[in-house]
């Protein structure tokens, strides 16, 4: 089987509103909801041939830009565009990229009425990449019989198939929008398992959002961090995890050494502080670090998504 | 399993730099493939590959094509000689240094190092029978 060319994405601008709409409240009355804007002016390129992480807090327009990728929205002003390197196109009404792009939703989008197996037929004459083979083994491997009607199953095993369909469709582009929903561990990690061994036999572009950011920075080259709306950072998830580091020793060493830096977090424990600062450091500070009697430490990128994403920020 | 302070690929490579210089894996035997290694210790692939281009380099491993990466002839020996090299810089000076902040006399030092280890004996003890 040929491996087809993997589609990468760029947003210019993108801006998404929801225009003002009615909403019927508790005792039957129509109230008049404001207009929210999902996406606000959000710029960014998602490499080809790369794992994405799409990280960001509840709100910040991760489904949205998911959304606008495989066309099922589109953008109130700015531009859309996916396709291979050099050959993109607006995904909006477009049958060639539509074909090429697979989103997973939380929802399953699956015929919850009909056995499993018609859903995958569809999924099937859906998607010209479609593996039945693959798609069989992952089902006996979450243990979903395709005699079963979706509507039936539980929210772990609908997220296996929503899984499943992701990988079986080898789409050039693949969007798993928080597949793992309802899964147990050890299935959460045969998921990111087989993500892994199918990507790396047949290279494609995944984005993969989670809230598990601990359980799949790994997974990730590169990684999107939304922010209400806007694009936090875009970037290699190597280049997030040199923006931070930790320093652990005695409160007036550590001072020292802190000033002059943003200090995302700090911890006191008697007389000894950790602070969690932004930025890298030099290899002359580690040396002072060093001599200092402090210890330079890494931070984990849940953490820094935690302080980067921190409603209290003062600098936006 | 890869939670230091230095990125994941760094991490990778120190431990199979660690496995070779402890004969874990001998010379010439194969070590598991990119895809392997990534779907057992969840990483993605281009981080494993990017530690195994950079053993790729050092000599550590080599490449046969369409069979995968093994640990070069001679491998062991030039680690254990680089950290032979290292071993005075990077370990022995820094427990000498905390021994200097603890008051422990030089004289200790030495002392329990001779009682530990007959004097004379500098070369690695797995090699001999």
């Amino acid at each position: 089987m040929t491996t087809p060319t993997p589609f990468g994405a760029r947003l210019e601008h993108v801006v998404v509103r929801y225009g003002t709409r009615r909403e019927m409240v508790g005792d039957s009355t129509l109230v008049k909801r404001e207009a929210t804007t999902a996406l606000d002016g959000a710029t960014l390129t998602i490499r080809p041939g790369v794992i994405t992480g799409l990280l960001g807090r509840n709100g910040a327009g991760k489904s949205t830009l998911v959304s606008l990728l495989a066309a099922f929205a589109r953008p109130t002003s700015g531009t859309v565009a996916v396709g291979p390197e050099g050959a993109q196109e607006d995904p909006w009404e477009n049958a060639w990229t539509t074909s090429n792009v697979q989103l997973v939703r939380e929802s399953g989008d699956l015929m919850d009425d009909e056995k499993l197996s018609v859903s995958l037929d569809y999924y099937a004459d859906l998607r010209p990449h479609w593996d039945a083979d693959l798609a069989g083994r992952l089902l006996d491997r979450f243990e979903v019989s395709t005699r079963t009607k979706p509507g039936a199953l539980s929210r772990g095993k609908k997220s296996a198939v929503g899984a499943t369909i992701g990988l079986a469709s080898r789409a050039p582009l693949t969007i798993l929008d928080e597949v793992y929903l309802g899964m147990d561990a050890p299935t959460r990690y045969a998921f990111y398992s087989e993500v892994l061994a199918d990507y790396a036999e047949h290279p494609r572009t995944i984005v993969l959002s989670s809230h598990l950011v601990e359980e799949v920075e790994r997974l990730f080259e590169d990684v999107v961090i939304l922010d209400r709306g806007g694009v936090l950072l875009a970037e290699p998830v190597e280049d997030l995890r040199a923006r931070g580091h930790s320093l652990t020793g005695p409160a007036a060493a550590v001072a020292e050494l802190t000033d002059g830096r943003r200090v995302l977090h700090e911890q006191r424990l008697g007389g000894t502080v950790q602070v969690t600062l932004e930025g890298a450091l030099t290899d002359d500070e580690r040396a002072t670090a060093r001599a200092a009697g402090v210890e330079v430490g890494s931070v984990p990128v849940q953490d820094l998504f935690v302080h980067l994403t921190e409603p209290r920020r003062a600098d936006r | 399993m890869f939670d230091g302070p230095e990125p994941i690929y760094v991490q990778i490579a120190q431990m199979i730099r660690a496995q070779v210089l402890a004969g874990e894996l001998a010379e010439e035997e194969q070590v598991m493939s990119t895809t392997q290694f990534a779907t057992t210790f969840r990483i993605n692939p281009a981080t494993a590959a990017k530690a195994f281009a950079g053993l790729v380099d050092e000599g550590v491993l080599y490449k046969r094509r369409g069979l995968g990466m093994f640990v070069a002839p001679g491998a062991r020996e030039r680690l254990l000689a680089e950290h032979r090299r290292r071993y005075f810089d990077e370990v022995l000076a820094p427990a000498l240094a905390q021994a200097e902040l603890l008051g422990i006399p030089a004289d200790d030092v030495a002392a329990y190092v001779r009682g530990r280890r007959p004097t004379g004996t500098t070369t690695d003890s797995k090699e001999r029978p």
